[in-house]
This record gives C-alpha cells, sequence and structure tokens, in this order.
C-alpha cells in the first residue's frame, strides 16, 4: 500500500509543448467518442514517483484493460480518477468535458463508478440498504429502497445480475457481494465502471459470470475499466489493454492484435517465461504423512474435515482452492500454529498436532520448514531489520548463539549476506528494515530463511501473491529446485495456473475437504475450477 | 499508513526536544498570566536544579527513581505490554526492602544492598507477575489489571504498615528505622574518594549507579540476547512471533516478571537510600512519572536515562519555584502535566510538521 504521507508542494511544469497541446485541442470533437480521457497525470508520495505524466484514452463503449506489476501506478492513477488522490499535475476529461475530481463525490456525480478489491459493504445490512447506502433521496428510506428494488429487478433481468435484495451481505458469496458493488455502482447511474482486480477472489466459473455481466453492461452502452495482472482475462474480456510500469504508461494495445507474451514483455520491461521449466519428479519415499485431520474454530464451525494425505521426497503437491475453503488452516496445522485433531507422522515417527510439543519450534527441529501465505503478518517482522528478519523462528541455532547469553548479531549478519546474495534480493542490505523492500525481494528474504536451512518438508502458502513477474519467475525456479534436491513440497495457492505449472499432483480442497486429487497433464482449469466450486 | 519518514536520528532527539520546547513555552505564558516573569522562574528552576551540587544531587535522586520505573515501563512495552502498575510494583519493592533491613542483621551495607536489591526486586516481580499471568493465560488486560494492583498494593501496604512493622505506641504508619549498617553510601562518599567535592545534603546515593547499571543490562537484554531478540519480536507482530515458535505466554511472564523487578529496585534508592524507613507514600508517584520517562524516552534504555534527568530538574526545579517564589506548588504539577502531555499524548502533532520539512528537503 503506498503510503499517504503528505506529498511535497512540488508541481512539476505542464510537460507538453505547445504543439502537442494544440493537437490535443483539434481533435477534441473526436474525443467525444472517448468515455475518459487522461493527460499528463502525474503523482508523486515524497521521493516516490507513482504516476509519471500518463495520458490515456478509453474509448465509450469499451472495456479497457489496465495491466501491470504490484507497484506500476495502476491502483494510484485509478484513485486519482475516482477523486481519492489529487494528481500533482495534468487534466482529467469525461466525456470530452474538462472536469475537476477533487473528492470520490464529484466521481460519482461525474458518472464514475469504482468497484474495490476489498469490498466496502455494512455486512449486517442487506443488499437493498448496502445500495442505498450513501445515495437515499430524502430522510425517509422507504421510497429510496422502493426505488432501488424496481432498478435491481430490472438489473437482473438485463445483465444477469441477480441477487436476492433482502439478503444479508454476510450470508452472501463473495461472487455475490461483488455483484452488489457493482450495483452499487449502477444505482448511482455510473457509465463508467472501475474494476480493481475483481477476480481474486472469485472461482473461475464466478469470474465468467463476472465477465458475462461485465459484456452486458458493455452493450448497454457502458464503458468498463479493468484493472488486473491476469493475462488471460485481458486476452478473454477487453477490447483494448494499457500496460503500466514503474509508474509511466509503456504502451496500448487492441488486445485482439496482441499476445499475452508481449503484454508479459511490456510490463516486465524485458522477456519472461510464462510457463515454468521443470523436469518430471522423481518422487522418493514417504516423508509426511496425515490422516482424519480435523479442525474445529473458535465458533464451533468445522475448518478441516478428515484430511488425509501423503508427501513424498522429491515432488509438489498442490492444493488448489478458492480463498476460504481450509487451504489457510491446513497449512497453520501442519506448522505448528494451530491444534488439531488427527493424525500425522514425519518419515514414519509420530508428528503431534496438539499439546505442549506443537509448536512452530517443534516444527522446526522436524526439518519442516514454512513460508506462510502472510509474509507481512507472519512471515516477517516489517520494523526488523533484514538480518533479524533472518534469524526468526532460527533464533535458538546454535549457529547464532555461540554463548549462552549472547547472540551473536554479526553472525547473522553475515549469513543475511549471504542469503541476500544467493537469493538475489535488492538491495542486499542485511541493515534495511523488511518494511523497506519491495514484495518480491521480501518474499525472497523469506525463502531464503526457510529454504537456505535444507528442510525436508516445505509448507509455501501463496508464494507469489503480491510479487512481479520477474521474481515470480525466480522464486518458481528456486521451489523446483528444492524439489530436485530431495524436499517435499506443499503448495497451497489461490492462483490456479501457479498450482498448475509447479506442482507434480493437485489436490483440491472445498469446503474443508479433499474433494480430489488430478496429475496436472490430465486435468485442466475448467475440471479444478468445478471441484473447487464442490461440484465434482 | 500515515506516517511520515523521519531520519531515526531526528525521530529520537528532534521530535522530544521540541515536544519539550513547547510544553515550555505554554508554561511560561501560563506563568506570565499569573503575573510572574517565565524568564525568572526560568532561571530559578536551572539554576535551583543543575546550579550548585546541592542541586544536582537532588536532580540525580529524583532522577534514579525514574530511572527505574521509566526502565520498567520501557522492557514492558517493548512487547507492547503496558505495565501501569509500576506504582504498586515499587511499593511491593519497599516492602522487600523493608523485611530484608528490619529482620536480618546485616555486618555491612554491601551486603545488605546486595539482599535488598533482591528483596525489592523479587517483591516487585511478584506482584508484576500476576496481571502478566492473567493477561496471557486469560486474556485479561494488563493495563486494567495492573491498574488494580496498584490499589491493592498501598491497601496491602497500608495494613502491613499499620499492623506488622509499626513499632509499639507510634502514631505514625511507618517501619521503625533500619539499622545503620545499612544506610547506603551518599555520592558525596563516593566522590570523595577521588576527592570531588560534592553537597553531603541530597539523599543521592549508590542506587543511581545500579541505576545506570540497570540501562545498560536493559540495552543489552533487548539487543544482544536471544530472549530480547524474542521479547521484541513479540512486541512487534504476534502473529510473527507465533510462527517462529516464540511462545506468548512465556514471553509475557517473563517480560512482566522484568518490568516488575525494575519497578521494585527504585524502593532501593527511596526508602533504603533515603528515609531508611518504610512510609506509606514511599514511591511518591515516581510509578506513575515512569510512564511519561518512557514515553519521552521513546522505550530505549539511554532515552530513559534522559528523559529521567529532565523529569529530575522538573521536580528538583519545580520544588525550587515553589520555594521561592509565589507561583503555586499546583502550577509546578501543572509543567509537569504539560510536558507529559507534549512528549506523550501529542508526539504526532510535533511529528508530522517535522516530517513534513524532512520531506520537503528530501524533495528538493
Amino acid at each position: 500500500m503506498i503510503t499517504a504521507w503528505t506529498a511535497s508542494a512540488r508541481r512539476s511544469d505542464p510537460r507538453m509543448t505547445q504543439a502537442q497541446t494544440q493537437a490535443m485541442r483539434q481533435d477534441t470533437a473526436a474525443s467525444n467518442a472517448f468515455a475518459i480521457e487522461l493527460r499528463g497525470i502525474s503523482k508523486a508520495f515524497g521521493p516516490v514517483q507513482a504516476n509519471k505524466d500518463i495520458s490515456i484514452r478509453v474509448r465509450r463503449g469499451t472495456i479497457h484493460g489496465i495491466v501491470g506489476e504490484n507497484g506500476a501506478g495502476k491502483s494510484t492513477l485509478m484513485s486519482i480518477l475516482y477523486g481519492f488522490y489529487r494528481a500533482d499535475s495534468g487534466e482529467i476529461l469525461i466525456n470530452g468535458q474538462q472536469t475537476d475530481i477533487p473528492d470520490s463525490l464529484s466521481a460519482i456525480r461525474a458518472g464514475v463508478g469504482m468497484v474495490f478489491q476489498h469490498f466496502k459493504l455494512v455486512e449486517n445490512f442487506t443488499v437493498l440498504e448496502n445500495v442505498i447506502l450513501g445515495a437515499e433521496a430524502g430522510a425517509m428510506l422507504r421510497p429510496s429502497l422502493a426505488k432501488a428494488r424496481g432498478l435491481l429487478k430490472d438489473l437482473a433481468r438485463e445483465f444477469e445480475l441477480n441477487v436476492d435484495p433482502d439478503a444479508l451481505i454476510e450470508n452472501l458469496s463473495v461472487g455475490h457481494q461483488q455483484r452488489v458493488e457493482i450495483l452499487k455502482a449502477l444505482y448511482r447511474e455510473a457509465d463508467i465502471l472501475i474494476l480493481d482486480e475483481p477476480t481474486g477472489v472469485l472461482t473461475p466459473s464466478e469470474a465468467d459470470h463476472l465477465f458475462r455481466i461485465l459484456r452486458g453492461l458493455k452493450e448497454q452502452g457502458k464503458t468498463i475499466i479493468l484493472i488486473t495482472h491476469k493475462l488471460r482475462e485481458i486476452m478473454d474480456v477487453t477490447d483494448e489493454v494499457s500496460v503500466m510500469r514503474r509508474g509511466e504508461m509503456v504502451a496500448t494495445r487492441t488486445t485482439s492484435e496482441t499476445s499475452p507474451t508481449e503484454l508479459a514483455e511490456l510490463m516486465v520491461g524485458r522477456k519472461v517465461l510464462l510457463r515454468v521449466e521443470k523436469t518430471p519428479a522423481m518422487p522418493g519415499p514417504e516423508v509426511l504423512r496425515v490422516e482424519g485431520l480435523r479442525l474445529v474454530d473458535a465458533q464451533g464451525v468445522e475448518r478441516l474435515r478428515s484430511i488425509g494425505f501423503a508427501l513424498r521426497a522429491g515432488e509438489i503437491v498442490g492444493i488448489a482452492g478458492v480463498a476460504g475453503n481450509g487451504q489457510s488452516e491446513l497449512l497453520e496445522v501442519l506448522a505448528g500454529l494451530r491444534p488439531a485433531e488427527g493424525q500425522a507422522w514425519m518419515k514414519g515417527a509420530p508428528l503431534p498436532l496438539s499439546g505442549p510439543d506443537c509448536d512452530a519450534q517443534a516444527r522446526r527441529a522436524r526439518r519442516i520448514a514454512h513460508v506462510p501465505e502472510d509474509r507481512h503478518r507472519r512471515g516477517l517482522v516489517l520494523n526488523f531489520h533484514a538480518w533479524e528478519n533472518t534469524a526468526l523462528g532460527y533464533h535458538n541455532d546454535d549457529a547464532y548463539n555461540p554463548s549462552p547469553w549472547k547472540m551473536d548479531n554479526a553472525a547473522i549478519i553475515r549469513d543475511t549476506q549471504a542469503k541476500m546474495a544467493a537469493f538475489d534480493v535488492r538491495p542486499p542490505d542485511p541493515q534495511l528494515k523488511a518494511s523497506g523492500f519491495s514484495g518480491g525481494n521480501q518474499q525472497k528474504i523469506v525463502l531464503a530463511r526457510e529454504i537456505e536451512h535444507t528442510p525436508e518438508v516445505l509448507l509455501v502458502g501463496q508464494p507469489t501473491r503480491g510479487v512481479d513477474i520477474g521474481a515470480i519467475e525466480f522464486i518458481h525456479q528456486r521451489l523446483i529446485t528444492l524439489r530436485d534436491a530431495g524436499a517435499a513440497i506443499l503448495l497451497v495457492s489461490v492462483e490456479l495456473d501457479e498450482i498448475l505449472s509447479l506442482s507434480d499432483r493437485i489436490i483440491v480442497m472445498f469446503d474443508g475437504r479433499i474433494m480430489g486429487e488430478r496429475a496436472p497433464d490430465q486435468t485442466n482449469a475448467q475440471e479444478l475450477g468445478l471441484m473447487m466450486a464442490g461440484m465434482a | 499508513m500515515s506516517r511520515g519518514r523521519i531520519p531515526h536520528w531526528a525521530d529520537v532527539t528532534l521530535v522530544p526536544l521540541a515536544s519539550v520546547f513547547l510544553a515550555f513555552v505554554i508554561s511560561g505564558i501560563l506563568i506570565w498570566a499569573i503575573g510572574e516573569s517565565p524568564w525568572a522562574a526560568m532561571k530559578l528552576m536551572v539554576e535551583g536544579a543543575f546550579g550548585s551540587s546541592y542541586g544536582w544531587g537532588y536532580t540525580l535522586f529524583y532522577a534514579t527513581n525514574f530511572i527505574f520505573t521509566g526502565l520498567a515501563v520501557a522492557v514492558a512495552f517493548q512487547a507492547r505490554l503496558f505495565n501501569i502498575g509500576g506504582e504498586g510494583q515499587a511499593l511491593l519493592g519497599g516492602l522487600g526492602v523493608a523485611l530484608v533491613c528490619l529482620y536480618i542483621p546485616w555486618p555491612h551495607w554491601s551486603l545488605a544492598l546486595i539482599a535488598a536489591s533482591l528483596g525489592a526486586a523479587v517483591f516487585g516481580a511478584g506482584w508484576a507477575l500476576i496481571p502478566g499471568y492473567l493477561q496471557a493465560k486469560r486474556g485479561s488486560h494488563i493495563v486494567i489489571t495492573t491498574i488494580m494492583f496498584n490499589f491493592i498494593a498501598a491497601s496491602l501496604l497500608g495494613y502491613f504498615l499499620v499492623n506488622v512493622l509499626r513499632p509499639q505506641g507510634a502514631q505514625d504508619p511507618s517501619s521503625p528505622r533500619f539499622p545503620s549498617e545499612t544506610a547506603l553510601p551518599k555520592l558525596h562518599e563516593i566522590l570523595g574518594v577521588f576527592g570531588i567535592p560534592f553537597s553531603t545534603v541530597p539523599p543521592v546515593n549508590i542506587s543511581l549507579l545500579i541505576a545506570v547499571g540497570m540501562c545498560f543490562a536493559v540495552w543489552f537484554m533487548l539487543w544482544r540476547t536471544r530472549l530480547g531478540f524474542q521479547i521484541r519480536a513479540f512486541g512487534e507482530s504476534e502473529p510473527a512471533a507465533e510462527y517462529a515458535g516464540i511462545s506468548p505466554v512465556r514471553i509475557t511472564v517473563y517480560v512482566m516478571l522484568i518490568s516488575g523487578a525494575l519497578a521494585g529496585l527504585m524502593a532501593v534508592n527511596s526508602v533504603m537510600g533515603e528515609q531508611q524507613r518504610l512510609v506509606l507514600n514511599a514511591v511518591e508517584g515516581a510509578g506513575f512519572i515512569g510512564i511519561a520517562v518512557a514515553l519521552m524516552g521513546r522505550n530505549h534504555p539511554f532515552g530513559v536515562f534522559l528523559a529521567a534527568i529532565l523529569f529530575g530538574f522538573l521536580y528538583q526545579g519545580g520544588a525550587e519555584l515553589a520555594l521561592w517564589t509565589g507561583i503555586p506548588r499546583e502550577l509546578i504539577v501543572v509543567i509537569q502535566a504539560l510536558v507529559i502531555l507534549f512528549t506523550g499524548a501529542l508526539d504526532n502533532m510535533v511529528r508530522i510538521p517535522i516530517a513534513r520539512i524532512f520531506a520537503m528537503r528530501g524533495a528538493r
């Protein structure tokens, strides 16, 4: 997330030359074909230039994709368009009219609606109440509710946007909640809809449904901006696509005339391997076995139901599933962070799943390492230096504790330097705080720490979440190398592509259960998607 | 999220100094408003606290108290535990000191000092252990429990003084005087060994050296040992500590033991070093001042040392002010409160403008 501290009062001069300005004026008449036109938008947060002189035109009645790595400036740009930030310089034109957007209310008034990645809904309100929230006409609710109910009915008929208007948000699936967000925007008469990473939380079939809705909206003349980092979605649904890299708009392409490979190259600025190169696995003996694993959370909800599987040395087993179906809990149980019922064995010897000998230290002693899903919350102490983070979890190691009462900080720093070199962490500065590294480099610090201790079992959650493409490639290669060195890897990811390309076996989870196992070369995203939705 | 980036050195020096400056400016306006000269008052305070070895002696004596209680709060805060119970823990520490000094005959002050320090630390730690355990095992919030334990400690001490320790026939709820063998060497005696003259009046004593030693010990513990690493990791992020296999229960209990022991040690200075007997208000609010000292010292042992000197100055200078001018005693408390308010509660008020200045310089 970008820190919102007050930017300097620095305002760069309008960078457009006179000729450019004139050229733009000349085609103002033609620009009515554009729902949105941004000219020379720049935005700096202190020394960080989040957006540099960005110009983009979005044709009315099209779906326009914006792709870019994390930190490329996509969200900043959309936040400027929605009135969350003010640009340091540049102009915003909506339907050919120059528009000032100081806050989100002005954006709504100008016909811009936004569907956020993290929904902004009141959980214990009904769908209808959420839709009218903030847009009530008058002090009494009844007329607004009646109006909204009628409108919702129309929208549901037109666009497959069917949601029960009287359902409570907390009882809706994520896909339905997202529809409510779209309805909210449409109720406010948005002509231009911005969706920020809309499919991150959806199953493949829910995503397909969303795309049908978007196409329907497009046919009704709405303009849609789709922010994503998934190239497949761009290819599927957009008409045009703009690529951002390091705060700059590097290219705009007609979708039908480009390819994922070209887009990936534009995003990263060099050639990228989209497929992971690996040799077939040569699984060795069984390392970890789990039987009858059951977890009931504090609310009495059964999170894991009779889970059983085995991991063998030298293989990667991927666990596919929509977020929230027990994969995270499974990782936590195996890593010793949560007690559970059931039995487990590590190389034939029992592994306690509850009781005093069940914590993360005990697991590490049994050579089970863990790269947690949430590196900001668990994997790193953000306020610690990189070297302190390298000792996290291994702070009892003999190498770090030559005497019983003093930690050898110098030894840890030397070790951190070696690990940083091995994993190409940038900048290779052990004294830098973890919060000062980019997402990809933070993840490399965590991976270096866990992998360099040569574990026999590595539990990995979302290894490339929020990581840029260049680092993804590197991380995937490291995991394959570790596998080929004979480690057993359990991979949990919500990115189906990642599961498909890395795993030697795929286990699908739904509602705390294992739905089945597939070999990656004998299945496809459609079949897995059905299993992830509990339909196979 | 909206925290400005300030260079570390500025965060630890510029921000507290600016806060103190603001507090002094407003205090000056107050003094001016009641018809006194702020300039003369300031001069009197500085001269009263630092102008003579007499003034220094008192300033350092108060500072010793505040170092102990400030360290107690700072250590607990490194684990993000807010120990408000320094007052009660120090009272119990006083009881520990009194029992050791009264009931065991000591041939020499040095042995008495070691035993009394142990007694103070054990009693203080014991008093912090209960809230610590309740927090760790039961989730009872430590702020609430430690506050409540202050009241219990005061009542407990009252009981002990009235019913157990009070000599037959005495009207005053206090213990008998400690035997003279337990009297601690004063600073003027210690400096006298090196031929440095120092006022014989102030009660500043060898505890000051223990306090300074404790600053180093706490720093070493926090940044050079495994326990300190675990405490800081736990404080910065409990989920990450759990992931690292650091037991929250164990760390919470350990930290509260250390914190309580440090608060308890304060009694060595005030009970054994100054009064030579245990009285009802032996701690005189130093437990609470410790919170301000830790806040201002950024929960760092060396910061605590400097902040403790500042508060020692406020105490001693304030006493001089009350003695020699028409400024009422209450206004001194207001000045101290302003310093606490600005350095503690209004920290961001100063930090944000300073961050802005740095951001502007950085952009240029």
